[in-house]
């Protein structure tokens, strides 16, 4: 089993460690800045205190016109305790502290090539939302 | 999206089969269910069979049973076995024009959107958040 609370400073090296593990590119800048107050940023932590996942996100209103949500920014789950619910155990914590700040739907993006995390997404409930991802690669 | 009545069918018997895998069910009660012939659908079960998804069935009356892993099978697992795959259909008049290519990139989008949902959604969520 393990345990969720909120990311701390001295988190970061194993939460970036653990990003760049998954997808190949250290980014500890923007970990850092996801411990701003305005952020949920949370670990699952195992009983022995490793980092076994950790899920970021925010409440926004109004941003690209739609009222209030919570927004998942990104979740990793360290593969050698996949399939064991660290993953919804994460979704669900925050999705406690986004209604508890009020928003009654979460909202997230994700890369319509990888089937895991949208198969993960899917699992805990959610649907295709009101809005398509459009981008263009610029001259 | 516009899926063949084989390909729905398909998706109707192994969800129903899926809700309780200790269950069984015939050709004849399942194709009562959803309103068609025992002979559609018997030969349905046979593709599914054949993947590997239901055991079973001996004739009209022979008891079909969910086989298969409910967290691991997804939507395109069954629709591939009745659809041809995504993006794979053959060459149309008029695709090596300028027009026909630059229709062909807005059709293979909407099926990568497809592909991708149908990708995404396993029996397991299916029957747990029924959308």
């Amino acid at each position: 089993m393990v345990a969720i609370r909120p990311a701390q400073a001295s988190d970061l090296p194993a939460i970036s460690a653990l990003d760049a593990r998954l997808t190949g590119v250290r980014k500890p800048r923007y970990w850092k800045d996801m411990l701003g107050p305005e952020r949920d940023f949370l670990v699952a932590e195992t009983d022995k205190g490793a980092l076994a996942g950790f899920i970021a996100g925010e409440v926004r209103a109004w941003e690209f016109g739609q009222p209030a949500a919570g927004w998942v920014f990104a979740i990793q789950v360290d593969p050698k305790t996949r399939l064991k619910g660290v993953g919804s155990a994460l979704f669900a914590a925050l999705a406690v502290r986004f209604k508890a700040q009020g928003v009654t739907r979460v909202r997230t993006l994700v890369d319509r090539k990888d089937h895991l995390i949208l198969s993960f997404f899917r699992a805990q409930g959610m649907v295709a939302g009101p809005s398509l991802q459009l981008d263009k690669e610029l001259p | 999206m516009k899926l063949q009545t084989g390909t729905r069918l398909g998706l109707y018997a192994t969800l129903e089969l899926a809700r309780d895998p200790d269950r069984t069910l015939s050709a004849a009660d399942l194709a009562e269910r959803f309103g068609v012939s025992t002979h559609h659908l018997a030969k349905v079960l046979r593709t599914l069979a054949g993947a590997g998804l239901v055991q079973g069935g001996r004739g009209a009356a022979g008891g079909y049973r969910f086989t298969g892993n409910r967290r691991r099978t997804t939507l395109m697992d069954i629709v591939a076995l009745f659809e041809p795959a995504p993006g794979s259909r053959g060459k149309e008049p008029g695709e090596e024009t300028e027009i026909g290519g630059a229709l062909q990139r807005v059709l293979a989008e909407i099926d990568e959107i497809a592909e991708a949902t149908l990708r995404s959604v396993s029996l397991e969520t299916m029957l747990k958040h029924p959308m």
